[in-house]
C-alpha cells in the first residue's frame, strides 16, 4: 500500500487551495485525488463572472479562477491523480479508490483533508404532487447541459428556489433564448446573493415569488405546466392563491448539501445545522489529523471564502503532520442564539486568532451582533443581515481565555 | 406468423414468455411503451406476499400460494435478487387480534406454512424500532420482497435468449379474427399469431373488447409511495402490514432489495387510466400512519416518490379465462399478482395445451440470466479481475449508487436493451440514489446517444416525446 503524508480528497477550489499551501508548508509527499477528468470542480461550470473579487480583486470566471489554483498547483508538481473516486475512507486513514487504470486499490495517509464539495437537493426530497415527466432538472444538472453539454433542456421555464445557481441560471437560459415565467422562493427572503437577484432577475425582468412554491408537476411525457400557490405562515398553501403555469421545464435550486458520505463512513461527526463535519479552528474534525474545507464543510456562496478555508485546513494538515501534533482537549464551545444559524468553526482549542463564518436563520435589519466571553463584550454594527450572506468576525485572542464564547444578534 | 402473442410486457406478459420459452413455440410480447416493466411492474410494493390475505379457493389465493413457493428458484436462475425478509401484520387493539387471527386460520387453509401469532416480546425482538403500543402480529417467515421490474426485465431477457421476439413501441388499436389466427395492428403495422395473450394489465378490457369479449371490466385504482435513503437501512427488517380494517389494508413499510425503506400504497379508485399523479393528501396519509407504525421514521431522509396503478376488475378475483379457443385473458392482475406471476405463467400454459396449443419441449432452452448485479456484488478481488479484462468497470458514472461505465453499457447491450435513461436507471440503478440522477444523467445521456447511434437531443428519459433537451445551443469542446 502506497503511503501519503497528505491526501486531498477532492480537486475543487478548496482541494488546490489546501493542497497548494501544505506544500508550502513544507510537505511534499502529498495527493490530490479527483473523481472528474480535471481540476476544478463545480467551477469548471460556473462560466459567469463574479468569482475572486475578495481574493483577486478582479471580477474572473469560474474556470478563470480555478485556473489560477490549478496552474498553481503544476508550478509546484504537487502530484494528482485524475477519474478516481474515493469510494470509503477510515478511521485509521486508509483510501479506497476506483480508478479504470488502478482499478480499486488503497492508500495510506498520516493526514486526510476532505475537499469533496456539496451537491444538489433532489426533488425527491421535496414531495410534490403531480406526475414525473420528462423536463424536472435541479439547477445544476441544467446548467451542466447548458455549459458542458451545449444543449438546452427547455425553452418555458419555472424555477423553484431562489438559490444562487436557480439564479444564475435563469439568467443563462434567457440568454439562450428560452423564457423564464417565475422563480418561486417558499421562504420570505431569498437564499441567494443579493448581487445575483439583481443581475440575474431584477435586470431581466424576471419575477421572483416570495412564499410561493409549486405544489403540482402537470403533464404525461414532458413538462406541460405546474401549479404554483401562495404559502401561509407554516408554508402552507393557500388554496384560494392556486396559479397554473404552462411550461416545459422546472428546475429545481432548493438547497445545496455537503456530500459528507465519506465522512459517515469514517466516523467523522457531522453537524445538523450544516451537514458537514463539526470543526476547530483548525478545520481538524472529530477524528484527528481528517481535516475539512470548502463545500464539504458547509455551503459557501463565495469561492473566495473556499480558497480562504482550504488554506487554513492545508496549514493546519501540514502541521499535523511535521510536528506530530495531537490535539489539545481543552476547548472553548462557540454558543449561539437561535437566530446565528451555525458557526464554522464550532469549537476552538488553543489561544489563536480565530475567525468565524456564520449565517443568520431569517433576514434581520439594524441589528447589533454581540460576542462575549466571561465579562468580554465586543459588539458589531449590521444594517442589514441576510441568510443568504455568510458573516465573518474574528475573536480578539483575550476573549479565548474561557470556556465558552457567546455569539447573538441584539437590536441596535 | 407467431405462434402465440402476449400483448403487455409486465412481469405478467414476461413470465409468460419466459414459461413458454422453454418450448418450440414462436413467440413475441407486444408492448406499447419503449421498455418492458413500465405499468404497474414498476411501481408496486415488491412484496411476495406469503399468501394468508386472499380468501380461500380463490385464484388469487391458489396462484400467490403456489407461484411464492416458484419465486426463490426463478430469482436465483434470473439472477434476481430475492431475500426471504419475513412479514409481520400488526395489531393495536383486540379487535385488531381478532382479526389477526382470522388471518392466521385462512392462511393455513391457504397453505402457507410456518406462520405465528406473536405478542409483544417476540415483537420487540424482531423489530424493536415499532410503536410501543404494537401489541400483537402475524408472523409470516415466507413472505419474501423482490425488485419487481429487475424480475421482469430477467424474465423478458433470458426469453428472448431463448428465442421469443420483442415488439415495442407497438400499441395495439385493433385486432381482427381469420380462420386460424389472427392479425394485430397498430394502425400500421400488422403482426399475424394463432394465439394471443392478454396481459394487457390495465388495458385488459379494451383489448378483450377488440375481439368481441366483453364480459369484464377494468379500472383504476392508485397506489402512492414514498422511498426513503438506504441510510435508513435496518429501521425495519420485515415487511410490516398493518392489521386490514373496514377501511383498507393501510401504509406498510418494508424493506426493499436494494435496502432502501419503503412506504406506501394509498388506495384510491380513480377513473383516468394514464393519471399516475402523486397527491398531497396521498403524502399525508402515508406519512401520518407510517409514523403510528414506526415513530421514528426519519422524514427528511425520503429520496422520491411515486405511483402505481391497480388494474382492478369487476370479478373480485384474477380473470383467466379463454374466449373462444386461441384468446387467452389474464386480467384483473392485482396484488399479488407480483407474488402470483410464476404461478400465472403455469397456469396460461396448461390453458393453451387445453385449448390445442400443441408444443414440445426445446434441447437447449437456457433458464440461466447473468445477474444484473453480479458487478456490485463481486468482492474486490473479482471487481479488479473484470477491471483488469475491462477498465471501464473503474469509471465510476453514478456516484450515489457507485454504478461503473462497464455496467452501464453492458445494460445497454443486454436483452431486452434498454432504449432511455428510465430503462437504464431500471437495469442498473443509476439514477436512483439520493441525488437522483442529478450528476450522472447528463453522461448517461451520452452514452445512450453512442451506444444507440442517435444524436444527444434525441435521448428521451421514457421513450416517445419524453425528450431531456429541446435544442442544441452550440459546440463545445465538453470534455465533461
Ligand atoms: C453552481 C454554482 C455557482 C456558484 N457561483 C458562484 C459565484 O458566482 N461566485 C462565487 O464566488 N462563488 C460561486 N459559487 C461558490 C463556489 O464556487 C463554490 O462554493 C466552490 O467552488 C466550492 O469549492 P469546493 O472545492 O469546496 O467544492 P467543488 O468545487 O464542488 O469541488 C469538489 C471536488 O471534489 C471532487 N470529489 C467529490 N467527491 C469525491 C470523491 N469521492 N473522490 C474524488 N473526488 C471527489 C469533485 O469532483 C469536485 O471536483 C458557486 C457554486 C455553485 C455550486
Ligand atoms: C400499488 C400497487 C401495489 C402492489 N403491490 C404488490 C405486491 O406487493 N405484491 C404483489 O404480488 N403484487 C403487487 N401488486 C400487483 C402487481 O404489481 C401486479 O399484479 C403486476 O405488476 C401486474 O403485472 P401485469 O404484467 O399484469 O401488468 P403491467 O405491469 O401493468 O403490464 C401491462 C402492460 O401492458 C401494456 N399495454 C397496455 N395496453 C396495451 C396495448 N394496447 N398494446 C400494447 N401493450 C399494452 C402496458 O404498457 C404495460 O406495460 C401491486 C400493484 C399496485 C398497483
Amino acid at each position: 500500500m502506497d503511503n501519503f503524508d497528505i491526501v486531498i480528497i477532492g480537486g475543487g477550489p478548496a482541494g488546490m487551495a489546501a493542497a497548494i499551501t501544505a506544500h508550502q508548508e513544507g510537505i511534499e509527499n502529498l495527493l490530490i485525488i479527483e473523481r472528474d477528468d480535471s481540476l476544478g470542480g463545480i467551477l469548471r461550470q460556473c462560466i459567469h463572472n463574479g468569482f475572486g473579487l475578495h481574493k483577486f480583486k478582479e471580477e474572473l470566471t469560474g474556470p478563470e479562477y480555478a485556473l489560477k489554483y490549478e496552474k498553481k498547483v503544476k508550478e509546484l508538481n504537487i502530484p494528482y491523480i485524475l477519474n478516481t473516486m474515493v469510494t470509503d475512507i477510515s478511521e485509521d486513514k486508509t483510501i479506497t479508490a476506483t480508478s479504470s487504470e488502478r482499478g480499486i486499490f488503497q492508500i495510506k495517509a498520516k493526514s486526510i483533508i476532505l475537499a469533496m464539495g456539496c451537491r444538489e437537493r433532489a426533488k425527491g426530497a421535496l414531495n410534490i404532487a403531480g406526475s414525473r415527466p420528462a423536463g424536472i432538472y435541479s439547477a445544476g444538472t441544467a446548467q451542466k447541459f447548458v455549459n458542458m453539454k451545449g444543449y438546452l433542456p427547455g425553452k418555458d421555464i419555472v424555477i423553484l428556489g431562489s438559490g444562487d445557481i436557480g439564479l444564475i441560471m435563469a439568467r443563462r437560459m434567457t440568454l439562450e433564448g428560452a423564457k423564464v415565467h417565475a422563480v418561486c422562493e417558499i421562504m420570505p427572503y431569498s437564499g441567494g446573493l443579493a448581487r445575483n437577484i439583481q443581475q440575474c432577475l431584477k435586470d431581466f425582468d424576471i419575477p421572483l415569488k416570495l412564499s410561493h412554491t409549486v405544489i403540482e408537476i402537470h403533464g404525461k411525457e414532458r413538462v406541460e405546466g405546474v401549479t404554483i400557490a401562495k404559502v401561509d405562515e407554516k408554508r402552507n398553501p393557500i388554496p384560494e392563491t392556486k396559479e397554473y403555469i404552462p411550461c416545459d421545464t422546472l428546475l429545481l435550486s432548493v438547497g445545496l448539501i455537503p456530500e459528507n458520505e465519506l465522512s459517515k463512513g469514517a466516523g467523522i461527526k457531522l453537524s445538523n445545522a450544516t451537514s458537514g463535519a463539526v470543526v476547530d479552528q483548525k478545520r481538524q474534525t472529530s477524528v484527528e489529523g481528517i481535516f475539512a474545507c470548502g463545500n464539504v464543510l458547509h455551503v459557501h456562496d463565495l469561492v473566495d471564502y473556499v480558497s480562504d478555508e482550504g488554506e487554513i485546513a492545508g496549514k493546519s494538515a501540514a502541521e499535523y503532520v511535521l510536528n506530530s501534533k495531537t490535539r489539545n482537549e481543552s476547548l472553548i464551545k462557540i454558543e449561539t442564539d437561535g437566530k446565528i444559524r451555525y458557526t464554522v468553526p464550532q469549537y476552538i482549542t488553543e489561544k489563536e486568532n480565530t475567525k468565524i463564518y456564520f449565517r443568520v436563520d431569517n433576514i434581520y435589519n439594524n441589528k447589533k451582533i454581540i460576542l462575549r466571553s466571561n465579562s468580554n463584550i465586543k459588539t458589531f454594527k449590521k444594517q442589514k443581515l441576510l441568510p443568504g450572506e455568510m458573516e465573518t468576525i474574528t475573536v480578539p485572542l483575550e476573549f479565548l481565555d474561557a470556556e465558552s464564547i457567546y455569539i447573538g444578534l441584539e437590536d441596535l | 406468423m407467431y405462434d402465440v402473442a402476449i400483448i403487455g410486457a409486465g412481469v405478467v406478459g414476461a413470465m409468460i414468455s419466459r414459461t413458454l420459452a422453454r418450448y418450440n413455440l414462436k413467440i413475441c410480447v407486444i408492448e406499447k411503451s419503449n421498455d418492458v416493466a413500465t405499468g404497474a411492474t414498476k411501481a408496486n410494493s415488491a412484496i411476495v406476499h406469503a399468501g394468508f390475505d386472499a380468501p380461500v379457493g380463490t385464484l388469487k389465493a391458489k396462484l400467490n400460494v403456489k407461484g411464492s413457493k416458484m419465486m426463490e428458484d426463478i430469482a436465483r436462475e434470473l439472477g434476481v435478487k430475492y431475500k426471504k425478509n419475513g412479514s409481520l401484520v400488526i395489531g393495536f387493539c383486540e379487535e385488531d387480534l381478532n382479526e389477526i387471527k382470522k388471518l392466521y386460520k385462512r392462511g393455513i387453509e391457504n397453505g402457507v406454512e410456518n406462520l405465528s401469532i406473536l405478542g409483544k416480546e417476540e415483537i420487540n425482538k424482531l423489530e424493536p424500532n415499532l410503536a410501543e403500543n404494537v401489541l400483537y402480529a402475524l408472523y409470516a417467515p415466507t413472505g419474501a420482497i423482490i425488485c419487481p421490474y429487475e424480475l421482469a426485465i430477467a424474465a423478458l431477457g433470458n426469453a428472448m435468449d431463448n428465442g421469443v421476439g420483442f415488439i415495442r413501441n407497438f400499441e395495439v388499436k385493433s385486432i381482427k379474427k381469420f380462420d386460424g389466427f389472427f392479425t394485430i395492428t397498430n394502425g400500421e403495422k400488422e403482426i399475424k399469431t394463432k394465439y394471443i395473450v392478454n396481459s394487457a394489465g390495465l388495458y385488459a378490457d379494451n383489448i378483450a373488447k377488440m375481439v368481441g369479449d366483453n364480459s369484464f371490466e377494468i379500472h383504476p385504482r392508485r397506489g402512492e409511495y414514498i422511498l426513503f435513503d438506504k441510510e435508513c437501512r435496518g429501521i425495519v427488517k420485515q415487511t410490516i402490514f398493518r392489521t386490514p380494517t373496514k377501511m383498507g389494508k393501510g401504509i406498510l413499510l418494508t424493506p426493499t432489495v436494494d435496502e432502501n425503506i419503503l412506504l406506501g400504497p394509498t388506495s384510491v379508485d380513480i377513473s383516468d387510466k394514464e393519471n399516475k399523479s402523486t397527491t398531497a393528501e396521498g403524502f399525508f396519509h402515508i406519512i401520518s400512519q407510517g409514523r403510528e407504525n414506526l415513530p421514528s421514521l426519519p422524514l427528511n431522509k425520503n429520496i422520491t416518490s411515486f405511483c402505481g396503478l391497480r388494474a382492478v376488475g369487476d370479478k373480485g378475483d384474477f380473470i383467466i379465462n379463454s374466449f373462444e379457443n386461441n384468446f387467452i385473458n389474464v386480467a384483473g392482475i392485482e396484488s399479488p399478482g407480483l407474488s402470483a406471476s410464476p404461478a400465472i405463467a403455469e397456469m396460461v400454459k396448461d390453458i393453451l395445451i387445453e385449448n390445442g396449443l400443441s408444443m414440445t419441449l426445446k434441447e437447449n432452452f437456457n433458464p440461466i440470466r447473468k445477474s444484473m448485479s453480479y458487478f456490485a456484488d463481486a468482492s474486490i478481488e473479482e471487481k479488479n479481475q473484470i477491471i483488469k479484462k475491462d477498465n471501464s468497470f473503474g469509471k465510476i458514472i453514478c456516484r450515489c449508487e457507485k454504478i461503473t461505465l462497464g455496467e452501464i453499457l453492458e445494460a445497454i447491450r443486454t436483452n431486452p436493451k434498454p432504449y432511455d435513461l428510465d430503462g437504464v436507471k431500471r437495469r442498473t440503478r443509476s439514477q436512483m440514489g439520493r441525488c437522483q440522477g442529478g450528476f450522472c444523467s447528463p453522461y448517461i445521456v451520452d452514452i445512450l446517444a453512442e451506444e444507440l447511434n442517435i444524436p444527444y437531443i434525441e435521448v428521451t428519459k421514457s421513450g416517445k416525446n419524453s425528450v431531456i433537451n429541446i435544442k442544441k445551443l452550440k459546440e463545445v469542446n465538453g470534455n465533461g
